[in-house]
């Protein structure tokens, strides 16, 4: 094994890997087969509805990982991380659009919100949005982007804490607003809808459905390693005394800036993919996404689950939403409540979060900054 | 230390003053390590440094003093870039200007800072502790793929002998007593591989002889390094102290053995005599 590869396999323990093992298998095989092998009477059949609440919390558990690696890691609060998922979803959304072809509304090449506003032809921005690796780049650069100048401002300034959080807050409302104008070029508060196709395949089958899931997951997957491989380093160790005593790092020939700098662009670009990933799923992208209530609500995930594990931001998104999908169809009117008292519970009783905490076993939670590598 | 003051190949530039400097390298030609020339830091009008003038020979091992709210924590704020003074420079060796670097840049150069709180990463190893302040490169890029290899695990495994915290390496850092925290601060400066060390009082909070220890320690480091040690207490300083500075109101006092310090009668008047 080369040195990288061998990396690799040391970023999990044996009961990591199988863990990672089962939910490959969960992903790439049972769902498949239990949505389009099983015929549709079957008990074991899969419906859309779970397909989609599935790959859609997978994408939050994106998210969430995406927060724990700048919160649980750097001490960086971001309330603002929505706005990267949605301009990952824009992104994607615009080539999604572009896709549908004359077969909207009214019959025309422009997307139905473009005619209603009595556009004639395509604003300069949209240039290349019919291509779909444009649509890719896009969603890596301008979340990246995004964050990389508003990033270096801030920690240049050095901004943090609650401040640093605020103005997260601030800036995802302003690009709420920003979206909310018919005149941005977004279609206004009903964002992007009625999607046909992706890369040609109609998004209405089930086997795009659960092709589009399997790559979800197996994103998933791939940035929880990446992020593993990331605080496990000498930089994740650099991160964690960020958090802890950043005088200290800085005084011992850090440049600090720098470090929060990589950690913050790179949880935005792994945003902007969660986004990207969901909209094809959901089959819709609209400005309430970067309400600052969702991005609060990403912070409650990883408060649940348990900040600087990594894992417990997937399984605090798996908890919070699989709660909201049933509490909002049981009783909707109970939902935010339910929040708010879970969001206190964990506080109180919880505070490094169910995975955080010795729930299960019985170790020191160091974070994970002590764990997985040699002595 | 004194061996990359001076250099001799190609690319030097020669100086006015008939020897060669190397651009970037501590020139100190002159004996004096870090000079301290005219610096004023007022807060809201407050002068916490009024004109503080002072230098640091190479391998020197000075003691600072002084009644609180004197300036010993500015002026150490000022040296390592934390606070930019109103007016004043800080030169290390003949060449460097400080006042213009940022905090990491002036701890890569060689000065590394102990705090008066012991201020060590608590939820990191001893080991990692060490392995973090150690010389070497530290950007992103170095630090993502950086792999420990056997000779900085021998000179992590070294210094933990030095500062006695061999059998204690994998323990998170948060753990130890005061006293030993202290010594890993001091440890993380070392691997620094400073020219000058810059000890806030490293006996606070300390047992006699865990005072006494730090005190042989700090002597053991003197010719190595410079070191500069702001203390309160006086006996701890008389043990050590070879030099001392006396500041009083952000400007020095008085200056010199510690025998001719204690009986100077300004200094007694305004600090050892209360």
């Amino acid at each position: 094994m080369g040195p990288l590869s061998r990396r690799v396999f040391e970023l999990y323990g044996a009961r990591g890997w199988a863990g990672i093992g089962v939910f490959a298998v969960l992903v790439f095989v049972v769902v498949p087969v239990m949505r389009l092998v099983v015929p549709d009477g079957s008990f074991l059949h899969l419906s859309d509805y779970y397909v989609l609440l599935f790959g859609k919390i997978m994408c939050y558990a994106m998210v969430a990982l995406a927060l724990d690696l700048i919160w649980g890691y750097a001490g960086i609060l971001s309330l603002g991380h929505g706005l990267f998922f949605a301009l990952g979803g824009y992104a994607m959304g615009m080539y999604l659009m572009r896709e549908i072809g004359n077969e909207g509304q009214y019959r025309s090449y422009l997307p139905d919100f473009m005619v209603f506003l009595d556009w004639k032809e395509f604003p300069w921005y949209w240039a290349g949005s019919e291509y779909f690796w444009l649509a890719v780049l896009k969603v890596l650069l301008v979340p990246g982007l995004l964050a990389f100048v508003f990033g270096w401002f801030a920690f240049r300034s050095r901004i943090k804490g609650v401040y640093f959080a605020i103005i997260t807050q601030a800036l995802t409302f302003a690009f709420m607003l920003l979206f909310f104008r018919n005149d941005t070029g977004f279609g206004g508060n009903n964002g992007f809808t009625d999607f046909k196709r992706i890369l040609g395949f109609a998004l209405a089958q089930p086997e795009t459905k659960v092709t589009v899931f399997a790559v979800t997951g197996l994103f998933l997957i791939l940035m929880l390693l990446l992020c593993r491989y990331i605080v496990t380093s000498k930089f994740g160790r650099v991160l964690a005394a960020i958090r802890d005593a950043e005088s200290r790092i800085m005084f011992s020939g850090y440049n600090t800036r720098d470090y929060k700098l990589f950690v913050w662009t790179l949880s935005a670009v792994l945003c902007g993919i969660a986004g990207a990933l969901y909209v094809p799923q959901v089959g819709i992208i609209n400005p309430s996404e970067m309400s600052p209530a969702n991005s609060i609500e990403i912070a409650i995930w990883v408060a649940v689950g348990g900040r600087g594990t990594l894992i417990g931001g997937l399984v605090g998104a798996g908890i919070v939403n699989g709660a909201k999908s049933w509490l909002t169809v049981a009783w909707p009117e109970l939902w935010l409540f339910f929040l708010g008292a879970l969001f206190v519970i964990v506080t109180l009783f919880l505070p490094k979060g169910v995975v955080g905490s010795n729930l299960w076993r019985r170790r020191s939670v160091a974070t994970a900054t002590s764990q997985g590598k040699s002595a | 230390m004194t061996s990359a003051t001076t250099s001799y190949d190609g690319e030097s530039s020669t100086t006015g003053m008939g020897h060669v400097v190397q651009p970037g390298a501590i020139d100190v030609s002159h004996r004096a390590i870090l000079y301290v020339n005219g610096v004023t830091v007022s807060f809201d009008g407050f002068k916490a440094l009024n004109d503080l003038s002072f230098a640091i020979d190479a391998g020197e091992l000075r003691c600072v003093i002084g009644p609180n709210g004197a300036g010993k924590t500015t002026m150490m704020d000022v040296i390592t870039g934390k606070t930019r003074p109103d007016v004043g420079n800080v030169f290390l060796g003949q060449t460097l200007e400080l006042t213009q670097m940022t905090e990491y840049e002036i701890a890569r150069l060689g000065i590394g800072r102990k705090f008066q709180k012991p201020s060590v990463l608590e939820n990191h190893t001893v080991f990692e502790n060490l392995e973090l302040a150690m010389k070497g490169p530290k950007s992103v890029w170095a630090t993502l793929f950086h792999r420990r290899d056997s000779a900085q695990e021998d000179r992590i495994r070294d210094m933990l002998g030095r500062i006695d915290l061999a059998n204690r390496m994998n323990d998170l850092a948060g753990l130890l007593s005061h006293g030993q925290k202290q010594w890993l601060e001091i440890g993380m400066l070392l691997m620094q591989d400073p020219q000058i060390l810059l000890l806030d009082e490293p006996a606070a909070g300390m047992s006699d002889e865990e005072t006494a220890r730090t005190g042989e320690l700090l002597l053991s480091l003197e010719g190595k390094h410079s070191i500069v040690v702001v203390e309160h207490d006086m006996d701890f300083v008389a043990s050590i102290a070879r030099k001392v500075t006396v500041l009083h109101e952000g400007r020095v006092l008085a200056e010199g053995a510690m025998d001719k310090v204690q009986n100077d009668e300004r200094v007694i008047e305004v600090y050892l005599g209360r």
